[in-house]
């Protein structure tokens, strides 16, 4: 057997001949189909991979996808950026998050802005490279402004592992995780998208396992796929929606069976569990609240929680939306980012209004910068 | 050279140590008649009209898979010139160093200087040397400046139109990859190696071809993603690119994936895009394929008026998408 090659991992799964012939069998089986899909991609990483390669040209007109909530960016309120502007400002304090959350505008300012006005605000490919900038600052303060979905929380509760263990005092977490299926119920209670299909998640659901989605087949009568991101999984788990439509079936199904499991990775999810809990209210943006949707540290943790320690300084307010911004009906799957005024105008990728905007997972940044020609 | 180790900052205060660091290092390896007249300005004979660029080199790290900041400032303003259709003649270097830099590095760096002047026939006629105390640059900087005999006029990033065709001089997003390697590692194994070279042999063999060139670039911040737009945008056309064409090493495209970043978006230090009218097509890329830096020549796409200003991938299962400019932060300090 020779060694796995690095593009084993996408190759094979964007095969133009393959993915001819899955669009060819979609258009055919989609005949058959009573009433239009509209499926919601819940995960920004399908929207992406969607609009990248084009998907939507090469299936029939009655099969449309609405947009999803799952982009962390995305669905950051003003107000929490607004801790994380409050946090970089301190003296002596460095603040770490991922890249993306770099430009996001929060009410008056961005990280970007701070950075270049003399704030030490510096991103992360890997959480745990934390350690070695909060060891080689033992004088300052270090942040770690921590985003994401049930994908990259694992990684945070890891890092959080380590500074225990290494008993680092300097090191501190504003935990920003969110979760998958609060808020793909709060969208459904909200009954206007007419959804009734989903594409479930690929990284979230190698962590918490497809076992999260198991209610919503019953609960919504919508099947669910829990598909991978490259096009061919897209392009399969939408045949597979198709058929299951076909035979009047209405179950959740695992294309992404390479990764995902049932039950997920169950050490991931106990060491998650060791340090974090869900917490009672977190805002969602452009939705609002939504009770136990995000997670915080665990009481006995709290002298890392820089939400806890820098209390005094972080602003409690929400903060809404620009008023021209439709952010939170896109993310609702109530329109398509081309229905907003402002969309290409006035925000942009360079300069955006909304959230939706400026993460490569965002609806609106997809459609900006591949279109639909 | 005195025996020190390290370059002070009295290599750069106009005295002995200076003297010394001139004498000893670059005109060893810059050495010829304009340089060691050593005047205040350099005195040239230019007969034509001339094609004059610069730019200032800030790579980190300043060692990398396939080059060096030395070599990388050399190809990046001989590749300038010879973008313009313009044969490099007389370059100047000027370097900011950090006080406590190795001497040995910037001999190492000096001498790749030289040895990529090689590929050109450029010769360096002019330069300057400042050593600025600890932190005040990191390592090294250089500027080099440039002036090309300019033997194809009405190369232009507005020339092009409709019905020209699109080559690339090579695999792309190579430069940037290698980069990202180098600093984010992540324990990777492989050989992928910055595309650094100078491009004057593959310019001069489709001069001397003969060919009609609308436009050349090459394809640095921003990679080929910049290029088209900016091209698209300047010659109000429509670029229509066939992705499965674009040429992409394996390893550039495995960093991608890893990263999340488009091999398209990608720097490259010695690959270049040329726009040619149909007829002359076929004939520039058999030139290009000839010449070692330009082998993987491969044509990409045409010129339309589909979409004026906009740059369309096609892909090979029939469906199509824009191809925009990359945005944000892509990765600083690249060259």
């Amino acid at each position: 057997m020779r060694e796995l090659e690095l593009k084993d991992l996408y190759s094979g799964f964007r095969d133009p001949n393959v993915i001819k012939a899955l669009s060819q069998k979609i258009t055919e089986e989609a005949k058959q189909l009573k009433e239009p899909l509209k499926i919601m991609e819940v995960c920004g990483g399908h929207t992406h991979t969607i609009m990248k390669y084009g998907l939507k040209q090469l299936l029939p007109s009655n099969i449309d996808f609405i947009h999803g909530p799952g982009c962390p960016v995305c669905i950051m309120p003003k107000e929490r950026i607004d801790h994380a502007i409050a946090l970089a400002q301190m003296e002596n304090t460095i603040l770490l998050t991922l890249g993306d959350m770099i430009r996001v505008p929060g009410s008056t300012s961005s990280l970007a802005v701070e950075r270049a006005d003399g704030s030490d605000i510096r991103a992360l490919y890997s959480p745990l490279d934390a350690i070695k900038i909060a060891l080689d600052n033992p004088d300052k303060k270090v942040i770690f402004f921590a985003i994401g979905f049930e994908t990259t929380t694992p990684m945070t509760a890891a890092l959080l592992e380590q500074v225990v263990k290494q008993n680092i005092s300097n090191l501190f977490f504003h935990i920003n995780h969110v979760l998958v299926p609060p808020a793909v119920d709060t969208i459904m209670a909200d009954g206007q998208a007419k959804i009734n299909a989903f594409i479930g998640p690929a990284h979230v659901s190698v962590i918490s396992g497809a076992k999260i989605y198991e209610p919503l087949p019953q609960k919504y009568g919508a099947p669910v796929v829990v598909s991978g991101f490259e096009p061919i999984d897209v392009l399969e788990s939408i045949l597979m929606i198709v058929r299951q439509k076909n035979e009047d079936l209405c179950e959740m199904q695992i294309q992404y069976t390479r990764s995902v499991t049932i039950e997920g990775n169950t050490r991931a999810q106990q060491m998650i569990a060791k340090f974090m809990e869900p917490r009672e209210h977190f805002r969602w943006r452009g939705i609002g609240d939504i009770p136990y949707s995000a997670l915080a540290l665990r009481e006995a943790y709290s002298k890392y929680d820089a939400e806890k320690i820098f209390a005094d300084i972080l602003p409690l307010e929400p903060i809404d939306d620009h008023k021209l911004c439709i952010c939170g009906t896109i993310l609702k799957g109530l329109a398509k980012p081309n229905d907003c005024k402002v969309f290409g105008t006035a925000c942009t990728p360079n300069t955006p209004l909304g959230s939706c905007m400026v993460s490569a997972e965002g609806a609106c940044n997809a459609y900006y910068r591949y279109g639909e020609i | 050279m005195s025996n020190s180790k390290q370059i002070q900052l009295s290599h750069g205060g106009g005295g002995e140590e200076t003297n010394s660091l001139i004498h000893n290092l670059f005109y060893r390896y810059f050495s010829n008649e304009v340089l060691i007249a050593a005047e205040d300005a350099a005195v040239l004979n230019v007969k034509n009209q001339i094609a004059f660029t610069t730019d200032s080199f800030t790579v980190s790290p300043i060692f990398f898979n396939g080059g060096n900041i030395g070599k990388l400032a050399i190809a990046g303003t001989v590749n300038d010139l010879a973008m313009m259709g313009a044969k490099p003649l007389y370059l100047s270097a000027s370097f900011m160093i950090e006080e406590g830099f190795a001497f040995d590095e910037l001999e190492t760096i000096v001498r790749s200087m030289a040895e990529e002047l090689t590929h050109s026939g450029a010769k360096i006629v002019c330069g300057d040397t400042k050593v600025v105390p600890k932190g005040a640059v990191d390592q090294i900087f250089i500027n080099t400046s440039g002036i090309g005999d300019i033997l194809k006029e009405g190369i232009s990033a507005g020339s092009i139109n409709e019905g020209d065709v699109i080559i690339v001089s090579g695999d792309v997003g190579r430069h940037g990859a290698a980069i990202l390697m180098e600093r984010e590692g992540l324990g990777i194994s492989g050989d992928l190696k910055s595309d650094c070279a100078t491009l004057w042999p593959a310019v001069e063999a489709l001069i001397d071809a003969n060919i009609t060139i609308s436009a050349m670039r090459d394809a640095t911040r921003g990679g080929l993603s910049a290029v088209l737009n900016e091209w698209a945008q300047q010659s109000a056309v429509c670029l229509e690119i066939e992705e499965a064409n674009v040429p992409v090493d394996e390893s550039v495209q495995g960093i991608c994936e890893l990263f999340g970043f488009e091999a398209f978006d990608f720097a490259n230090e010695g690959t270049c895009i040329v726009a040619v009218p149909s007829k002359d097509a076929q004939h520039a890329l058999e030139m290009l394929q000839k010449v070692d830096v330009t082998k993987k020549a491969a044509i990409i796409g045409k010129v339309s008026m589909k979409k004026e200003g906009k740059v369309i991938l096609h892909s090979a299962y029939g469906s199509s998408r824009y191809l925009d400019l990359p945005k944000g932060e892509l990765l600083p300090r690249i060259c």
